[in-house]
């Protein structure tokens, strides 16, 4: 241990152990790497913000006025590329996991500290390649590059893409190596797996399927690139191939991948409902087992994306009940949220808020999705407006809204720092307003027919579109406020203490922000997760740092 | 554009009515949960909030909750499952005796096949009470057939056929849009489906036509040398066509195929990928040299041959004639020869019908 206990400030942390460039970036220190992938990854939500505005700009009108179709077109295909791969899939497990999975189960750092910061330098080389792509000419694939298009007929930088998005995915591999083995491996005496706090499983399940999901998306890719180099004839049928072979080995991670994006998400939650209720959560170990089954089944249900592709009508069938069945586990997690509110003791943080608000959303994204398992109306929702709202309901009404939940709430052990809680509470309505105001109309839009990836429409589409339109300006207000006052909190934000909101975990029983080994003592757990009756009896149970 | 603020879409088929009921009843599900949930989280902020509660209750965990309310909704799901799925027998099962539509969708547009010899770009007639039953390829990439008013989308790809149905019910003009992404004018690779009266339909079908789909097949199968191989008596090197439509063959593999429009083109561009049983892989492909719409003529033929309705047979004897007695396969017949037939080389560059 480098830092005595020494309470009084400063005290030596990870932010202040070391300074200069090489410092950073040189780290193997799993909170600066998590600030490390917290800066590249806002910069890409960003660049991905923007690219969506455009698209929301152009589609103010039915027209293709603004850009011209290849531009629209490579406009959602990067939006979607940078989003997912850039944005979504590394925001809560490289980002809050990286930093918070080895303080939550008592351990000083990731079991690989030295792959984890590979991790890193392989996301941004990945990154720049395919920065690289956009700024040389850009994609017009859409992000599913789906085949013969990608192969041999379009004409933009596809190999160039690919090849990146090929090498993005092995740092999820290494981030999702390093939280199973630190799970397993590293948890302090006493933090049984039924003590883990819920953000440990859900990052687990996720982990899971990042390791199992990966590879077969880079094979896929590395197929998709060998066939326009080579026309090796894999894909295309005019050489042999099958079109739909690429579906199948797509959303084989592709789906899963959805699950890498929302279930970090709901261990956020898990971590704030109990928080701000003063509760123990409800059903915990059904909550736990939920994760896993969502890991399980979101295997099974790859094809329900290929409905209308030429599957058989047995095939559908299967892949139709088996995506039913993805519905309970996750109506499981929100009865149980909703049940851990019973008799709490509430306050509305913004943290909170945020949860409420992803409660909500991922309740509607769940249940629209409900609708595209059903084959009967899939075949007329199906790459629709319905489908773009369905996902966005889930990545941006679920995860980013999770996100940005986690981010307030584990903001001053991050930076030891308070976030002004007036702005942050109104940047989360604007979010919420935002978003439905963004979102709601393209169901109605995808059930009138209007198809997606369209870049002029009919007119009877406009005020559906321009509601949507108005609702993006108001949900980038609400992403670009907490920006600037995460950063005004750096230099200006009340000093946090070790656990402004009194929180369970182990986490919050360090300083803020934490040592660079976390812990001055290695913790021994003797308690439950959310032992909040215990924190909250003045004179009994578990010490609380604070 | 304020006064036109359409909520809900219209329908005008028969598959539209069964759509949308299970539609409203998920809206009226989703609608309820999405309620249920919002109003306890609202009831239960403000009615446990700090000011008022402010020692929390521990509530000790509920086996008997957590079952209830996995049970629940695997009930519904369940219910909706099986709803569903018989829609979805309906939409992939096209009724018997349907009138069938050829489509070739390309970068970017959709040209249509009627029976009767018409043929139209981005715009297709049908009659209104008919089913009809869409056979569709593309010449390049993915693209998708999909008419919101008539609740239907079908993908539609190089290299196979896929089908849908649809029996329209209300006249009028629809929306025809390609579903999905192929490229730079998707959004231009729109059309309209025009439902007609029976009797209007009859007299747009019948004007200006050189002659049915069925017949422009009947030139090519002469025109390619088809007619040498696949004769109409036992003495071809290729099996008779002659009522081979749509019934089982049986391979030399062993397998059994049924003879579909997937069957026959795959015969005519990759013919040795399944042989007939009794006959040798002599036959050379034809990929490259017919278009789409050539081959859409060929299995028209090769239907009406099975059928006898809209193109009869011709004479058993000729040998260079198209079609074959019924007999549907003969062993050894293939032995006769060995000689590979090479088709005519584009020998005769006026097609049967106009290119598009």
């Amino acid at each position: 241990m480098e830092t005595a206990t020494a309470p009084v400030e400063p005290k030596t942390n990870y932010l202040n152990a070391d300074y200069g460039i090489k410092s950073w970036l040189l780290t193997t220190d799993h909170k600066r790497i998590a600030l490390l992938y917290l800066i590249s990854i806002t910069v890409f939500f960003f660049v991905g913000g923007f690219f969506a505005m455009l698209i929301r700009l152009e589609l103010l009108t039915p027209a293709g006025d603004l850009v011209l179709a290849d531009t629209y077109n490579k406009l959602f295909t990067m939006h979607g590329i940078v989003m997912i791969f850039l944005f979504l899939i590394p925001s809560v497990p490289a980002v809050l996991g990286n930093f918070l999975v080895p303080m939550m189960v008592g351990a000083k750092d990731l079991a690989f500290p030295k792959l984890n910061l590979a991790s890193w330098y392989i996301f941004i080389t990945g990154a720049s390649l395919i920065f690289y792509a956009i700024l040389t000419g850009g994609v017009d694939t859409g992000w599913t590059f789906y085949t013969p298009f990608a192969t041999t007929f379009s004409n933009t930088n596809v190999v160039t893409a690919a090849i990146g998005v090929f090498i993005v995915g092995f740092s999820s591999i290494f981030t999702g190596l390093n939280i199973i083995v630190t799970v397993h491996r590293m948890r302090a005496p006493g933090m049984t797996w039924r003590r883990l706090p819920l953000f440990i499983w859900s990052n687990y399940a996720a982990s899971v399927i990042m390791v199992l999901g990966t590879p077969v998306l880079a094979i896929t890719l590395v197929l998709v690139a060998l066939e326009r180099l080579f026309h090796l004839g894999i894909f295309d049928a005019r050489l042999g191939g099958d079109p739909l072979l690429f579906q199948h080995l797509f959303w084989f991670y592709s789906h899963p991948a959805v699950y890498i994006m929302i279930l970090p998400g709901m261990g956020v939650v898990s971590e704030v409902i109990p928080c701000f209720s003063r509760k123990r959560i409800f059903g915990y170990n059904f909550v736990a087992i939920s994760s896993i089954a969502i890991a399980v089944l979101g295997f099974l249900v790859w094809a329900h994306h290929m409905f209308v592709a030429g599957i058989s009508t047995y095939a559908a069938l299967i892949f139709s009940i088996l995506s039913f069945f993805v519905a309970i586990p996750s109506a499981v997690k929100v009865f149980n949220w909703t049940a851990t509110l019973y008799k709490g003791s509430i306050t509305l943080e913004t943290p909170m808020l945020y949860a409420f608000a992803f409660i909500g959303l991922f309740t509607m994204g769940g249940l629209t999705g409900l609708f595209l398992a059903s084959v009967g109306i899939d075949l007329h929702v199906t790459d629709t407006y319905f489908i773009v709202a369905h996902f966005h309901y889930i990545m941006v009404g679920g995860m980013t809204t999770a996100y940005l939940g986690g981010l307030h709430f584990w903001w001053p052990k991050i930076t030891g720092k308070m976030y002004p809680e007036s702005f942050s509470k109104l940047s989360a309505v604007l979010v919420f307003v935002g978003f439905n105001l963004t979102f709601f109309p393209q169901f109605l839009l995808g059930y009138l027919g209007m198809p997606r990836r369209y870049h002029a429409y009919p007119p009877e589409f406009q005020v559906l579109n321009v509601l949507s339109t108005a609702g993006a300006s108001i949900l980038a207000v609400g992403f670009l406020m907490p920006m600037i006052y995460f950063a005004w909190s750096l230099q200006y934000g009340k000093d946090a203490g070790p656990n402004p909101f009194r929180a369970a975990g182990l986490e919050w029983m360090t300083s803020s922000p934490p040592p660079t080994f976390n812990f001055d003592e290695t913790p021994v757990v003797t308690w439950e997760a959310y032992n909040y009756d215990q924190i909250d009896a003045p004179n009994e149970g578990v010490k609380v740092a604070g | 554009m304020w006064s036109n603020l359409p909520l809900f879409p219209a329908g005008a088929s028969s598959m539209a009515g069964h759509v949308d009921a299970l539609y409203f009843a998920l809206v009226a599900i989703t609608a309820f949960f999405t309620i249920l949930i919002s109003v306890l989280i609202l009831f239960f902020a403000v009615r446990y909030r700090r000011k008022r509660n402010p020692t929390a209750t521990q509530v000790p965990a509920s086996t008997t909750l957590e079952l209830l309310w996995t049970g629940i909704p695997l009930g519904i799901v369940l219910i909706i499952f099986v709803w569903s799925s018989v829609i979805f027998f309906i939409q992939t099962r096209p009724p018997k005796g349907a009138m069938e539509i050829y489509a070739v969708a390309k970068q970017w547009m959709w040209k249509f096949e009627h029976p009767e010899g018409q043929r139209e770009i981005n715009q297709l007639h049908v009659p209104v009470g008919r089913d009809i039953r869409m056979v569709m390829t593309s010449q390049d990439v993915i693209h998708d057939f999909y008419v919101p008013a008539f609740r239907i989308k079908a993908d539609v790809l190089p290299g196979r056929y896929t089908s849908t149905w649809f029996r329209a019910t209300v006249p009028g003009r629809y929306h025809l849009f390609c579903a999905e992404y192929c490229g730079t004018q998707h959004s231009g690779m729109v059309g309209e489906v025009i439902v007609m009266e029976q009797a209007d339909y009859e007299r747009w079908a019948a004007s200006g036509v050189e002659g049915s789909l069925a017949s422009s097949g009947e030139k090519s199968f002469q025109q390619y040398g088809c007619s040498m191989c696949h004769r109409s008596d036992a003495a071809g090197r290729g099996p008779n066509l002659v009522g081979a439509f749509g019934r089982p063959v049986l391979l030399d593999d062993g397998r059994t195929v049924t003879a579909d429009e997937s069957y026959i083109r795959e015969s005519i561009l990759n013919p040795g990928a399944k042989i007939s049983s009794g006959f040798k892989n002599i036959m050379p492909t034809f990929q490259g040299q017919l278009s789409e719409e050539e081959v859409i003529g060929l299995v028209a033929y090769i239907k009406a041959l099975g059928s006898g309705s809209a193109n009869p047979p011709l004479p058993v004897s000729e040998p260079n004639s198209g079609a074959y007695p019924v007999a549907p396969k003969t062993e050894g017949s293939a032995a006769q020869s060995d000689t590979a037939v090479t088709p005519p080389e584009k020998a005769n560059p006026a097609k049967s019908a106009p290119k598009q």
